[in-house]
């Protein structure tokens, strides 16, 4: 217990003396995980939406292997990333292995089922709702994905938020294809598993309480831009 | 949504490999001594090299240097290291230092291992009395050691049953598990003076020349991976092997005592 009451005192002097070190992390670790919820949401929420519009033949396969790949384990995802960017690997031309890259990547293929499958489950309530609406108005396929996700922005955001908080917080894949190196791939969740490794708690936790901030100020900061929650705009 | 999409490219933009930079695997018993942190400054001030390190366990410092994603590898293992380049994955070996293992365990010492006569020794009375015993099991090279002394004391690992716990993690995460269930463990002297998390364990046993632990530096070999940068791993060894070297590392001590013994040969 002595060691929570540490990790807070920990966090709030890193805090307040604006330790010049946790702040590059901290930029790190939001570099990388934005960076990566905005490439899966361009990827996932049209994908999601399209899920719910179209009907084809393998669409529940389609569902259920989406769904199934929310459980992908960030370490194998890590590890088969590094086979791929590894030097004698396929892409090892590219160099982009230890790199944010390479971490940002990783977090896409973590994060992007996840979003799809929130999008998708919305998407679909919305759909059963506008169904007869932009069917009668004869609005074309590319219409229908558009106004959908217009509609149901407020759930998408959602959606995004969820895979922004798995990536923040993820640290399996991003160790491996990172390589938690100081001053070029370390972010808050792999500094944390190494300070836990030195025995250094205090300081662990108190990145953790750093990491567990950022992730509120993220949330509450897109809130405020996007103005959910306010009178008369919901 | 603008600033996000801005702060994508900035994030794929904002990640050049400047020119001098190198990446050395090492393992994390290098890294948590701390003696990384003495000696990255000063090779920056003199060479100009940014050293870029990567904090793995010997057995995957090594698979990054045999798929030439790393420049140069520094480790303690000398057997995987000589199949390393006899494998020709690195141009040679080189030794730098050398620190030593230490037998760590719970302060009343149950198995009486402080009075044991040799390492082997140590190890045979904490198999008799059967005291929980925590190994790194990660193939690195403290795990080797280990295997080593349990080898030479005859004593075969599998047949210890639920007191050998093989946690397959780092020498901080071992160190952790020992500490939460007072078992004994085979750890490096800089990492155990380093960690802060000691709890009701104490140094019981150290000295036997059968403890020395080598750090040997090994470049990978250009022939095998054109990309590694094979120049930096030649000037990073140079002055490694050099005095300022020599003088940092034999000067680095922890709670006054001196950890590392440089010994490469010029």
């Amino acid at each position: 217990m002595i060691d929570i009451w540490e990790g807070l005192q920990a966090a709030f002097w890193l805090v307040v003396t604006f330790d010049a070190e946790l702040w590059a992390i901290s930029l790190r670790s939001l570099q990388v995980s934005l960076s990566a919820v905005v490439v899966a949401s361009l990827i996932a929420i049209p994908f999601g939406t399209f899920l719910a519009v179209q009907r084809f033949r393998y669409r529940r396969l389609a569902i259920s292997i989406m769904n199934a790949l929310m459980g992908l384990p960030p370490v194998v995802v890590g590890l088969m990333l590094y086979i791929l960017l590894s030097r004698s690997g396929p892409f090892g031309v590219l160099g982009l292995l230890f790199t944010p890259t390479a971490m940002i990547i990783a977090q896409v293929i973590i994060i992007t089922p996840l979003i799809a499958s929130i999008a998708h489950q919305a998407m679909r309530e919305l759909w059963a709702e506008y169904h007869d609406l932009l069917i009668s108005l004869h609005t074309t396929k590319w219409q229908r994905i558009r106004t959908l996700i217009w509609d149901g922005r407020r759930n998408l955001l959602t959606a995004s938020l969820a895979g922004f908080g798995r990536a923040i917080g993820e640290v399996g894949a991003i160790m491996i294809v990172g390589g938690n190196i100081d001053n070029a791939t370390r972010v808050l969740t792999t500094a944390i598993a190494l300070e836990t490794g030195k025995g250094d708690f205090a300081l662990a936790l108190g990145l953790g309480f750093v990491l567990i901030g950022l992730a509120l100020a993220v949330n509450i900061a897109i809130h405020w831009l996007s103005r959910t929650e306010r009178e008369g705009r919901w | 949504m603008r600033h996000l999409i801005s702060l994508v490219l900035t994030g794929f933009l904002a990640m050049p490999l400047a020119a001098d930079e190198i990446r050395l695997a090492v393992t994390t018993s290098f890294e948590n001594s701390g003696l990384a942190d003495v000696l990255l400054p000063a090779i920056k001030a003199d060479t100009g090299i940014e050293v870029q390190l990567l904090v793995v366990g010997t057995g995957q410092a090594l698979r990054l240097g045999e798929a030439g994603d790393v420049d140069a590898i520094l480790v303690h293992s000398k057997a995987a290291e000589e199949a390393f380049v006899s494998d020709g994955y690195g141009t040679h070996r080189r030794k730098i230092m050398f620190n030593d293992f230490v037998l760590i365990g719970p302060a009343d010492d149950p198995s009486a291992i402080a009075d044991a006569d040799s390492a082997v020794d140590a190890m045979r009375r904490i198999a008799e009395q059967g005291g929980p015993f925590v190994s790194r099991g990660d193939d690195s090279g403290t795990h080797k050691a280990e295997l080593q002394l349990w080898a030479a004391a005859g004593l075969p690992v599998d047949g210890f049953g639920p007191s050998y716990l093989s946690v397959g993690a780092g020498m901080g995460a071992a160190l952790n598990t020992a500490s939460g269930i007072n078992a004994y463990i085979l750890a490096d002297r800089a990492s155990w003076l380093n960690f802060g998390n000691k709890g009701d364990l104490a140094l019981l046993f150290a000295g036997d020349p059968a403890l020395f632990n080598q750090y040997a530096y090994l470049p990978v070999n250009p022939e095998k991976h054109p990309s590694v940068r094979n120049d930096l791993a030649l000037q990073l060894e140079d002055w490694l092997t050099g005095e300022t070297a020599a003088e940092l590392i034999n000067g680095y001590e922890i709670n006054g005592e001196a950890l590392f013994v440089f010994n490469a040969q010029p």
